[in-house]
């Protein structure tokens, strides 16, 4: 991607000190509150992720805790844990938090917001105002989120909405009459909107603000994932919308859109969900899908192999991706004809899939690797993906699918894509951004380090629920048959072991913060060719003044 | 005194299995990697169908692993110092996607027909002969059942002395822990107070419904799942092929006591199963008193280990 700029390298550096004076002091809340900046507000989204991160992290060790023994131990409704009900609402919580506030974020409003504009040779985001409130809605709705928690759902006594992030009726609807649900209803609703806001400003830079010769096929392939990752939100997150409003007025309106006992149908709000649910997932992957791209070339020293394969792939699993919805519901008594059509297109994801892995692998092959940090993570991400992509290809089949629907299996399929997928993106992105967005380096072996255990430890966590699914245990289960047992303890061991990586990924960050060694414009050397490293670290307040030009002669 | 009921029980068992094969371990088992023991032919096409797709993608895990390892071992940076500087070669991307395409192809022709067996109710029976023996109404039981939180309720039809048509009806809830100790191989978490029992030989048409939330049924042994969903009927069909006892799980998230609403199916011999229908028109608790004595839970391995 060697999208070389005619202006040197050095006049940009230069504007980095003569713009200290046209902002306010990071200290000055109203900087942050009123910005209209693309990387303060990455920043906020990136800092946002990481509070609930910590959070979504904490619920999924109240999970783990609780699984560690057969028997119910903590959710048995003698303490602060609360019982049975509200493991139910702590695996709902996880989920929403994890997918709404801890990876979208990161992501899209982190990642995407401070390097799109950077990556496509722009001053700022097209509606720079637009995306300030795309931020502020966020906590707002993680804040309705975190309430829903703590006031009546199941009856006043249960707390909080336990009906799993997928939000099936009528458990969500008569099955939760508390008003728990309709915090979290407003919760999504303002998700979805800050969403569709960040998307529609995405599309808009993307399409109309890349700099003088940068055409779409020169664009960086982290620019390409933002771009089809926009259309995604766009397209699927109006129609969450439309299946919450109408949860809201069947609960609160009278209306019985998804109650059988008044013509409507449960399966209806499934449909719904999933239309929206499944390019959910891309939107989760595909901008780590650039990331990896862009660290994997960068470290190789080489070009991006097949960039516009690379780039067509991402496209044409974002297209795939609207049509296998139902495939997350198999078991609900679909016609079989139509059951084998979603296996078809379903397995046709693994085409442009394998694409992307044999292309990474393209890209290593010949190169002269350097095992930095974001290296490792972005290695590692091509082996967990691989091995979340198959068992995806697995689940695909109808016909085996009935036996491991809803069980651990599935658990651990979509943990290998998201959170040893989705996740080690976001972590490969922290570090080989940190130097430029923070102007300082990590600290290289508590990183190091930081990867090593994160991978030991959630291998640990989620192999062992592939045999555990296998076997047949049910997910969302408080307490299991004693069999069952044994994987359940190397589990939650493996827990364990995430946590001291994540204890070491945040000491590491403290003492990054501490030793403050100041950081280069460009650390990873000429192959780094993304214009973001034609910056100072940070980059100035406000970049591009004057546009960068891409030759026609280079290519991408 | 326990370790005295256990050896009996396991004595029965033992005496059950001779006539039932293995009836043993249609439950989870500790430790275990892999699905639950096939109870019967439709359950095997999903084993090996399981087993097959798993030596393919086993196989492209290990081929894409070897790739990263080459790569690490031989284009390190001190390896390899000057890195190629190529980033197309056509032939080899005209492989990559269509070869993936052909694996496919080998996935779906065995995955469409595979569904196809599971989804639509046979018609005739292949005999140990080779030939095909058309199915009749009388091979046919049709059972109701329920989803309610937190437990089952079945229905099943009879036909008294008179010829009319009755519903015997009965829920089945989880035996609670504090019981389980004074059940004979009652498990933790899968045993039911009342089993639902089936003929063996027969094919079983099962109707789903629930009355307040989504639940599904589900069936491990027989790699059966189907949601019970209010307002809407399902089905799904399987045949009682061997004795023993079978243990399946709520598989829906359907509120509290989800991990609580067990399934516990026992497939007796034709005249048990008459006695057994004969008995649970009048009095479950008697019915299920009989099926105890003549087809009882074999002892459960966890709890051999436990005693021992």
């Amino acid at each position: 991607m060697t999208t070389e700029p005619t202006i040197k390298r050095e006049a940009v550096a230069d504007h980095h000190d003569g713009s200290h004076n046209d902002h306010p002091s990071v200290w000055n809340p109203m900087r942050w509150l009123n910005s209209t900046n693309h990387k303060d507000i990455g920043l906020m989204y990136l800092f946002f992720a990481m509070f609930a991160g910590i959070i979504g992290f904490g619920l999924s060790g109240m999970i783990r805790m609780e699984l560690m023994e057969p028997g119910v131990q903590y959710f048995d409704g003698s303490s602060w844990w609360g019982d049975q009900h509200n493991f139910n609402v702590v695996t709902t919580m996880h989920g929403l938090t994890m997918i709404f506030f801890m990876v979208m974020p990161a992501l899209i409003g982190g990642f995407g917001n401070y390097f799109v504009p950077i990556m496509i040779g722009a001053p700022d985001m097209a509606m720079p105002r637009m995306n300030n409130i795309s931020f502020w809605l966020m906590p707002f709705s993680f804040a309705l989120a975190l309430i829903s928690m703590f006031v009546p759902g199941v009856s006043e006594a249960s707390k909080g909405f336990g009906g799993g992030w997928v939000l099936y009726p009528p458990l969500s609807t008569s099955g939760h009459p508390g008003s728990s649900m309709d915090l979290l209803i407003l919760s999504l609703h303002i998700a979805g909107i800050s969403s569709i806001l960040g998307a529609v400003n995405f599309i808009v830079t993307i399409l109309n603000m890349r700099a003088p010769g940068m055409t779409i096929h020169k664009m960086p392939l982290f620019a390409w994932a933002l771009l089809i990752t926009a259309f995604l939100l766009v397209l699927a997150l109006p129609v969450l919308a439309a299946a919450l409003t109408m949860l809201l007025t069947d609960r609160n309106f009278g209306s019985q859109f998804f109650d059988p006992a008044g013509g409507g149908d449960p399966i209806m709000f499934q449909h719904l969900f999933w239309f929206f649910g499944h390019p959910e997932v891309y939107i989760m992957i595909l901008p780590g899908f650039g990331i990896i791209s862009h660290i994997i070339s960068t470290f190789s020293k080489k070009p991006v192999f097949g960039y516009l394969a690379m780039a067509y792939a991402m496209a044409a699993i974002g297209f795939i991706g609207f049509i296998v919805w139902a495939h997350h519901m198999y078991t609900v008594g679909m016609g079989v004809e139509l059951k084998a059509y979603f296996v078809a297109a379903t397995m046709v994801i693994a085409v442009p899939t394998g694409v992307k892995i044999f292309s990474w692998i393209a890209t290593m092959w010949g190169g002269s690797i350097e095992f930095k940090v974001p290296m490792l993570w972005a290695i590692g991400f091509v082996f967990l993906f691989t091995v979340g992509g198959v068992t995806g290809v697995m689940l695909a089949n109808a016909g085996v699918d009935h036996m491991l629907h809803d069980t651990y299996y599935v658990v651990a399929h979509f943990h290998y894509v998201l959170s040893l997928g989705a996740v080690f993106t976001l972590f490969a992105g922290w570090y080989y951004w940190f130097e430029k967005m923070f102007g300082f380096k990590y600290n290289a072996p508590l990183a190091g380090l930081h990867f090593w255990l994160m991978f030991i430890g959630t291998n640990m966590i989620f192999f062992p629920q592939h045999f555990l699914g296998l076997n047949g245990m049910p997910r969302r289960y408080v307490d299991y048959p004693d069999a069952f047992a044994f994987w359940n303890k190397i589990s939650t061991f493996g827990y364990f072991v995430t946590m001291v990586a994540m204890i070491v990924f945040f000491v590491g960050l403290i003492l990054s913060m501490i030793a403050r060694k100041k950081g280069q414009a460009n650390p990873w050397g000429e192959y780094a060719t993304t214009l973001e490293w034609t910056l100072s670290s940070p980059p100035p307040f406000h970049q591009f003044n004057e546009l960068p030009v891409v030759k026609k002669t280079d290519h991408h | 005194m326990r370790l005295h009921g256990l050896k009996l029980g396991a004595a029965m068992a033992g005496a059950l299995m001779v006539g039932a094969g293995a009836a043993f371990a249609n439950e989870p088992s500790p430790m275990a990697i892999g699905p639950q023991p096939a109870a019967s032919k439709a359950a095997e096409q999903v084993t090996f169908f399981h087993d097959y797709v798993m030596v393919i993608i086993t196989l492209i895990t290990i081929f894409v692993t070897i790739l990263l390892g080459i790569v690490v071992v031989k284009y390190n940076a001190k390896a390899n110092p000057t890195p190629a500087k190529f980033s197309h070669n056509t032939m080899i991307e005209v492989i990559w996607t269509i070869a993936p395409v052909l694996i496919l192809f080998a996935i779906a022709i065995l995955s469409f027909p595979l569904l196809f067996t599971q989804d639509v109710e046979p018609t005739r029976e292949k005999l140990e002969s080779g030939e095909y023996a058309e199915l009749t109404a009388d091979d046919w039981i049709t059972i109701k059942t329920y989803g309610r939180q937190w437990y089952w309720s079945y229905f099943i039809d009879k036909e008294n002395a008179d010829g009319e048509v009755e519903t015997v009806e009965f829920d089945a809830r989880m035996i609670p822990d504090a019981d389980i100790p004074s059940v004979p191989g009652a498990r933790r978490n899968l045993s039911t107070d009342y089993a639902l029992v089936i003929p063996q030989g027969k094919y079983i048409r099962l109707n789903l419904a629930a009355s307040d939330v989504i639940h599904a049924w589900a069936m491990p042994a027989f790699r059966l799942k189907t949601d019970a969903v209010p307002g809407r009927l399902n089905q799904l069909w399987f045949k009682a092929e061997k004795l023993g006892v079978y243990y399946g799980q709520c598989s829906e998230l359907c509120g509290r006591d989800h991990s609580f609403m067990p399934i516990e199916m026992r497939i007796v011999p034709q005249d048990q199963y008459d006695r057994w229908l004969e008995l649970a028109a009048n009095d479950i608790d008697e019915a299920q008193a009989y099926i105890d004595e003549v087809a009882p839970r074999p002892v459960s391995p966890v709890q051999v280990a436990s005693a021992q």
